[in-house]
């Protein structure tokens, strides 16, 4: 059986309907409207042990309603969901041993101490042996370069000094599965790497799984195997992500380095087969379909019209590619 | 159990750390909290020094009522704190984090925060106590010590444990906590005085519903060996101290339910 195991997962929230004003503010005192929000509508998937699977949607589209249900914390309406063969939150304490969980928006580490202070209570917490404890302390020191941060009061740490911190603390009970929800979100380019690059040698080297919720889209082409899409509280799209954007994205994007200036309308009148979608002074860019016109034919129109400094072709940037793909799904 | 109370250990030492680093608001906190009880006592005894006293209760004997409760809700207020504050950890969503853990929600809730300034509140009723047996120049058994002791422990639970049923309210409503500060400040002030003074359903109230008279009107009656207008043996007065424990499995097993509701909530 799969690690995960999630079919027709259904979850309604009541939300208390607040209109503005402060006549409503005291009605709803008294009355309360409540809407229906469905915010997982059917979905289905499973996941198998060492796989390392983005899950992708836009805010609000039913990904931390998941998380919470795969982790423990909610209980869904409807459906089956078994993580290792156990149902969460039926058997919280002894599901929750063995998940480790990131919140990018949330701290776990005591903000007025040393950073060495939270990993102890952790041990304590998860009721560690020493000899445990202190081998893995020892690797994710080692790996996440922490070893000038664990006596800095978390209040003192840079946020990727402290999302490095968060996730060796989520580590330290040696989890055989982990949620990181936004892991990425606000670090610099740096820290960035350095938490990719950990993630991917802790899926590869250790076989744990990983399921990673994320609006960075460098960090599913880095590291996902398979992404789901999730728009809406369904499952729209789900395969690896070249083969789903490939759908929306067949065009293939050309960079050209003009010698002189066109206008636009100039270019296009010169170019067919090819549509400009921006000019930025002598650069100009083209989205094609390699089906319908080969690079090296586009190419070869292009030189014969124009005088070339350089061209590079490339993909279109995933980031555009997405949110297409998110407005072909209606969502 | 021990390994449940290490850890509580740790989380107190973790939050004694984290209040100790900025020493000096610490300082004027415990101050604050020491001079806003005494001058409490103060009025209190203004009051008497013009009546003389409170029914057949002279200032001394009032005086270890007021010092027993007054070093119970201490304890509860230092230990239990987590629990009043709970409703901030439920609305940002870091309750969430407390059910990742592999460990009882209650034990962890408690570890939230330990508020040693509270020590201010103890160190007065102490302070309270010990003059009231002084002033009764009365001997008292180490039997009698240990259920002055037991009391204010049991105390300590009751009042514990309506911070528990407070922040249990907290998922369902983050507003209506007022509700309950009613019973645990009002309650302070109510069992400052022998329960003995108020009008029949308010003694009904604290000793059936809420079992305030057993954190020192009860034990109280037996060592001053008052006779109880209630009727109530003084051998009962001995097992009083229990109820605070009662009292506070009890709230744990509503907190329990409040946690599954959570569960199907998240709010």
């Amino acid at each position: 059986m799969a690690q995960i195991v999630v079919q027709d997962l259904r979850k309604a929230f009541k939300v208390a309907k607040r209109e503005a004003g402060l006549w409503n503010a005291f009605r709803g005192l008294v009355k309360r409207e409540y809407t229906h929000v469905q915010a997982l509508d059917g979905v289905s998937f499973e996941i198998e042990e060492g796989e390392l699977v983005g899950y992708l949607g836009p805010n609000g589209a039913g990904k931390s309603t998941t998380i919470k249900i795969l982790s423990g914390i909610l209980l869904p309406d409807e459906g089956i969901c078994q993580v290792m063969g156990r149902i969460p939150w039926q058997e919280r304490i002894d599901h929750v041993r063995e998940i480790g969980v990131v919140f990018g928006q949330r701290s776990q580490l005591w903000w007025d101490l040393p950073v060495i202070d939270s990993f102890e209570l952790l041990r304590d917490i998860y009721r560690l042996s020493s000899a445990d404890y202190r081998k893995t302390l020892e690797k994710v020191v080692d790996t996440l370069e922490l070893t000038d941060l664990l006596e800095v009061p978390v209040r003192q740490l840079s946020l990727g000094q402290r999302m490095r911190c968060e996730l060796a603390a989520s580590l330290l009970h040696n989890p055989k599965l982990l949620f990181l929800d936004e892991p990425t979100i606000g670090l610099d380019a740096v820290s960035k790497l350095v938490v990719r690059d950990f993630v991917k040698t802790l899926n590869e080297e250790q076989g744990t799984t990983v399921i990673l919720t994320t609006h960075d889209m460098d960090d599913i082409e880095a590291l996902c195997s398979r992404v789901m899409i999730i728009g809406r509280g369904k499952i729209l799209a789900r395969g690896k992500l070249k083969d789903i954007t490939r759908e929306v994205a067949r065009e293939r994007r050309l960079v050209v380095e003009l010698d002189g200036d066109y206008s636009k309308e100039y270019i296009r009148s010169q170019v067919p087969g090819a549509e400009l979608v921006k000019l930025e002074g002598k650069q100009a860019h083209f989205d094609f379909d390699p089906a319908r016109i080969s690079p090296p034919e586009l190419i070869a129109n292009i030189s014969a019209r124009f005088q070339v400094r350089d061209l590079l072709i490339e993909n279109q940037p995933i980031d555009e590619v997405i949110s297409r793909l998110y407005g072909e799904l209606h969502i | 159990m021990r390994d449940g109370i290490r850890l509580y250990l740790r989380y107190v030492s973790m939050s004694l750390r984290s209040q100790l680093q900025y020493p000096a608001s610490f300082l004027m906190l415990v101050v604050g909290n020491l001079a806003i009880t005494g001058i409490e006592f103060l009025t209190i005894w203004a009051l008497f020094s013009r009546f003389g006293s409170l029914g057949e209760w002279s200032l001394p004997e009032v005086a270890l009522f007021y010092g027993m409760v007054h070093m119970a809700f201490a304890i509860s207020e230092a230990a239990a704190r987590g629990f009043d504050i709970l409703h901030r950890q439920v609305r940002s969503g870091d309750f969430d984090r407390i059910l990742l853990r592999p460990r009882s929600t209650a034990l962890q809730v408690m570890g939230l925060e330990f508020q040693l300034l509270r020590v201010g509140r103890f160190a007065q009723g102490l302070v309270v106590l010990r003059w009231g047996l002084t002033s009764l120049k009365m001997s008292i058994t180490f039997a009698e010590l240990l259920l002055i002791v037991a009391a204010i422990i049991g105390g300590g639970l009751l009042f514990s444990g309506l911070f528990v049923l407070q922040a249990t309210l907290s998922f369902w409503s983050v507003d209506s906590l007022e509700v309950v500060n009613l019973t645990t400040y009002g309650g302070v002030e109510t069992a400052q005085a022998p329960i003995s003074i108020y009008r029949g359903y308010f003694r009904s109230f604290f000793t059936w519903v809420i079992p305030l008279a057993t954190i020192n009107y009860f034990p109280l009656m037996a060592i001053l060996d008052h006779a109880d207008p209630l009727g109530i043996p003084h051998w009962l007065s001995w097992l009083s101290p229990l109820a605070g424990l009662v009292f506070f499995v009890l709230c744990l097993q509503v907190w329990n339910f409040g946690v599954r509701h959570y569960h199907s909530t998240g709010s």
